[in-house]
């Protein structure tokens, strides 16, 4: 209850009963402004990714039929809608790209978790002193350019590459290994960029493991790895759910990896994506392929979302 | 104890992937050979040479200057997502808002970016807006996505953030707003710091989303560099990439150290 | 421990003309389903210490927290020294509250912490300065007027809290769980600190806690609360002494509980039959029931005797077995099986240093009380 004679507040009184007439309180303002951001910027341009999908290519700008005219003519909008989605069916680049893409997405997400449990697990069991910098340790490339980090794998790799060098000079081989562009490469760099996204989940739950469950399996008679197989990892089944769709997710529609670290023939539907609308224009085939992407993805972010929530309800 | 050293043993190596290869790109930066793998002798030319390649110079402003209005308009906008999500209870549609506030976070970066760029185009066609493609149109489609980061970091610092903090300004009579800007915002401004940092860092890094939402002349530093090691490594991409390096980590560790030293114990 | 001095006819709760501080009238909260406080109504007087004491989802922090204004109400009213309080916002209450977390803004000082308030009152700053420094003394402490929240000690805190809810000068002071968070001997003496400020200051307060020996040692009247409902009201006594329902007994308090039926109902006195205890129970006053009415009868363990001889008395005797003796220094509990099978306690003070004669471990004994001894309930 201050004095009204301080002229600032009398402004926002104003300007606050004005809204207020609108039925726009402060609360409907706060929510109002990223809701209509993301309608218009995120929820839209899915619905005209959609939409494009199921019209026609055209030669010209933009590279397809315009969409004000479409709706006239239902009968023809219906069989291209098929049309482009039944391109990607009869076409086997296109089933072979998913497959690979999920294939390739698993096997990186499977290393991933093998390398990423062990060093969970030694940070969480770490003193607490050193936890903060170990965590660090494992972020910090993270928060380096993805690209660069990428690029440093090219290096790493090439023909002429450190691994190639290491490996001649010391005389364990004497022709240069290929290494680079191949499906091999892809794996490493995919399990690379996304190994933070692993060992934090998996840190997360493991720190909370009670030390003592551990201490009672033993003395109750289980083995180290009857324990780790009993206890341990069932007690950790959500932070390896919610880590490992952290690296399966983002690996379904990799672009960079393939495109700098796979050969020709490391088909990823990404790739696929980016090839279809910048070299062949043809958006409404890029937008059909995007949406199926999309369909792929629906049970593997369903899962995220269940075990990011049993996370967050062992916190509570 | 063979059993005891397992485990460090893969954390070493586990830690070795990680850094073995920033630091050959480091070291191979100061080499004075074209050949970025072969040692010939310390050289500081490809920063030299860097500094000279006006491309690279200019969409590194370029990037630094989308990265900087994209940061604030995410942070601004993940704020007030964030506290909608832990302030305002059970309201009506708020599944279906926290549902559309994180889902840019798993969706892949070639459909935001495609979706994007087919938006723009149909609203050019419809409203004339926006005219062409370039810093705008880049500026919003990293704000939209890393405004679901700010959101994250916002929201889980609300979330630990005692409730009745709120509450005892405004039984001290402190109106919403004021309650805001006196103790919500002091007090989560450490989460608003490193949400703006992430939301900059990740627009400063973004290659494929800003690729599909560009237009002439609106070459960010990423599409630059992409265009440059497509054809292979070149050593001037290696002394960038340091710099980059370094004042990253410098950045992190400093504010890591920052964060652990201020910590209030209770 | 002391309590508020008020004498019997300065009991405003006792003068049916009185006029209440704060009328609660028929107020309900509902989340979803759940009833958390339903159609409750409660009078409380100025210059109280009203204690709301209840277990955990018993509504007593849900009904505190509407009368600061968080939580609005479903259905009824909330008045305050005369003014309805359902659309005022809580930065408008003539209300304060402590809350059990204490809620220090943790980047303010502690003098900037007690200030936060009167700045929004827009207090002139000399004011507030000595507004303050008189603060600080009370709570004594001045020597942390610069120190942040988390450099201090949870007794300081929980000082800090007070004083600076008590800056504005509130006319009613909602303190939720105020001592909770502290180790019991600190909690005796924050204890007495709290009383000696309140009647000092004559501030209404109105305390949520979950602890009954709190709740005996502060309040001039409690409200005993259970599924958002007021089981009881009373003073502490009343509410010891006089339970009106075995939930109440057996909430305040041990107590044994003995089931019966009534045999004779005269105006002076009933008898209760009773299998359980084991023996009639005579009870020396009238009490409203009917001949063959099933009830209880609620007995304090330090209200009954243990002898090995048995006294003389057709009713309140009757016989057990010691099962166990708990020594506990200045007492001892006595965990006995009456004949009938039914378990009680009964405590004895143990007045000399030590007696060879005590009675002991399996041992029978008979027990007795007075005819006043305990009460009778219905419910």
């Amino acid at each position: 209850m201050s004095s009204l004679a301080e002229p600032p507040r009398r402004v926002w009184t104003f300007i606050a009963e004005r809204l207020g007439r609108w039925g726009i309180n402060g609360r409907v303002a706060v929510l109002l402004a990223p809701t209509l951001w993301l309608v218009v910027f995120f929820v839209l341009p899915l619905l005209v990714v959609f939409k494009i999908a199921l019209s026609a290519f055209a030669m010209g700008r933009p590279p397809y039929l315009p969409m004000f005219e479409w709706g006239a003519d239902e009968s023809l909008s219906i069989t291209l809608h098929f049309s482009n989605f039944l391109f990607l069916l009869r076409d086997t680049l296109y089933v072979n790209a998913y497959v690979n893409s999920v294939r390739i997405a698993a096997i990186s997400t499977v290393m991933a978790l093998l390398i990423a449990f062990p060093m969970a697990w030694y940070i969480a069991r770490s003193d607490e002193k050193y936890r903060n910098l170990l965590l660090m340790l494992v972020i910090l490339p993270f928060w380096t350019s993805f690209l660069l980090r990428v690029y440093a794998w090219m290096g790493f790799l090439g023909r002429n590459g450190v691994i190639n060098n290491v490996l001649m000079s010391l005389g364990i081989i004497d022709q240069p290994l290929t290494m680079l562009q191949t499906e091999g490469a892809v794996f490493v760099g995919i399990v690379y960029t996304y190994l933070p996204f692993m060992v934090l989940p998996l840190y997360t739950t493991l720190v909370k493991l009670d030390q003592n469950l551990i201490e009672a399996s033993s003395d109750l008679g289980a083995k180290p790895f009857t324990t780790f197989w009993t206890i341990i990892l069932p007690l950790s089944m959500p932070g390896i759910i919610a880590g490992s769709m952290l690296v399966f997710i983002p690996a379904i529609g990799e672009f960079v990896i393939p495109a700098l670290l796979g050969g020709a023939e490391t088909l990823m539907i990404g790739r696929v994506l980016w090839d279809e609308f910048f070299s062949n224009r043809d958006w409404p085939v890029a937008s059909a392929v995007a949406i199926v992407m999309l369909v792929i993805l629906l049970v593997p972010i369903l899962l995220l979302n269940h075990a990011q929530n049993a996370v967050v309800e062992k916190d509570a | 104890m063979k059993r005891g050293l397992l485990v460090p043993v893969l954390t070493v190596a586990g830690f070795a992937f990680l850094y073995l290869p920033i630091i050959s790109l480091i070291v191979f930066s100061f080499n004075e050979s074209r050949l970025v793998t072969v040692w010939t002798g310390f050289s500081l030319r490809w920063y030299a040479e860097l500094f000279q390649d006006s491309q690279i110079v200019s969409a590194a402003i370029l990037s630094l200057q989308i990265a900087a209005v994209s940061a604030t308009i995410a942070t601004v906008l993940g704020t007030l997502a964030g506290l909608a999500l832990t302030r305002f209870g059970r309201f009506r549609g708020r599944t279906a808002f926290a549902g559309m506030v994180s889902a840019p976070l798993v969706m892949p970066e070639v459909i935001t970016g495609l979706s994007l760029l087919l938006l723009f185009v149909a609203m050019e066609a419809a409203f004339g807006w926006p005219s062409g493609r370039g810093f705008t149109t880049i500026v919003i489609a990293h704000s939209t996505f890393c405004m679901a980061y700010v959101t994250v970091v916002v929201r889980s610092r609300l979330l630990d953030m005692d409730k009745s903090l709120d509450e005892a300004a405004m039984d001290l009579g402190a109106t919403p707003v004021r309650v805001f800007f006196d103790i919500t915002l002091p007090i989560i401004s450490p989460a608003l710091i490193s949400g703006w940092l992430l939301a900059f860092t990740l627009s400063l890094d973004d290659l494929v989303i800003a690729s599909f939402v560009t237009g002439p002349g609106a070459s960010t530093l990423p599409i630059v560099i992409f265009s440059k090691i497509r054809l292979g490594v070149s050593p001037d991409v290696n002394a960038l990439a340091t710099i980059i390096i370094g004042i990253v980590a410098i950045g992190v560790v400093g504010a890591t150290l920052v964060g652990m030293r201020r910590r209030p114990r209770g | 421990m002391k309590k508020p001095q008020i004498a019997a006819d300065t009991r405003p709760w006792r003068d049916p003309g009185a006029k209440p501080f704060v009328r609660i009238r028929n107020v309900t909260k509902t989340f979803g389903d759940v009833y958390a406080v339903d159609d409750l109504s409660l009078d409380i007087y100025k210059g109280e210490l009203f204690c709301l004491l209840g277990g955990s989802g018993s509504g007593k922090s849900t009904l505190l927290r509407m009368m600061a204004g968080f939580e609005t109400v479903t259905s009824g009213s909330i008045e305050i020294d005369g003014q309805d309080m359902a659309t005022v916002p809580p930065y408008e209450r003539p209300v304060n509250m402590m809350f059990q977390s204490y809620a220090l803004f943790p980047h303010m000082t502690v003098e900037n912490n007690i200030a936060y308030g009167l700045k929004r009152g827009g207090m002139p700053k000399g004011e507030i300065a000595d507004r303050v420094a008189e603060l600080l003394k009370l709570t004594r402490l001045e020597n942390f007027a610069r120190r942040k929240p988390h450099q201090l000690s949870g007794g300081q805190r929980q000082r800090v809290a007070l004083a600076r809810a008590l800056a504005r000068r509130p006319k009613l002071l909602l303190l939720d769980e105020p001592l909770g968070a502290l180790d019991k001997k600190l909690r005796e003496e924050t204890q007495y600190e709290l009383v000696k400020i309140q009647e000092s200051l004559g501030v209404t307060f109105v305390v949520v806690t979950h602890d009954q020996e709190e709740a005996m040692s502060l309040a001039t009247r409690i409200g005993v609360m259970r599924d958002g409902k007021i089981a009881q009201i009373g003073e502490p006594q009343e509410i010891y002494e006089f339970p009106n329902s075995r939930f109440v007994a057996d909430f305040i308090g041990s107590v044994n509980i003995f089931e019966g039926v009534v045999t004779e109902d005269e105006d002076d006195h009933i008898r209760i039959a009773s299998s359980e205890a084991g023996c009639d129970i005579y009870v020396g006053h009238g009490v409203d029931c009917a001949p063959e009415q099933i009830l209880w009868y609620a007995i304090r363990p330090e209200k009954m005797v243990l002898t090995r001889e048995k006294p003389e008395a057709d009713a309140n005797v009757t016989h057990g077995l010691v099962q166990d003796v708990a020594y506990l220094g200045d007492m001892s509990v006595f965990r006995i099986m009456l004949d009938s099978g039914k378990r009680i306690h009964v405590t004895q003070t143990n007045s000399t240093r030590y007696d060879l004669e005590a009675i002991s471990w399996d041992e029978k004994v008979y027990i007795s009380w007075a005819s006043d001894a305990g009460a009778v309930l219905v419910s």
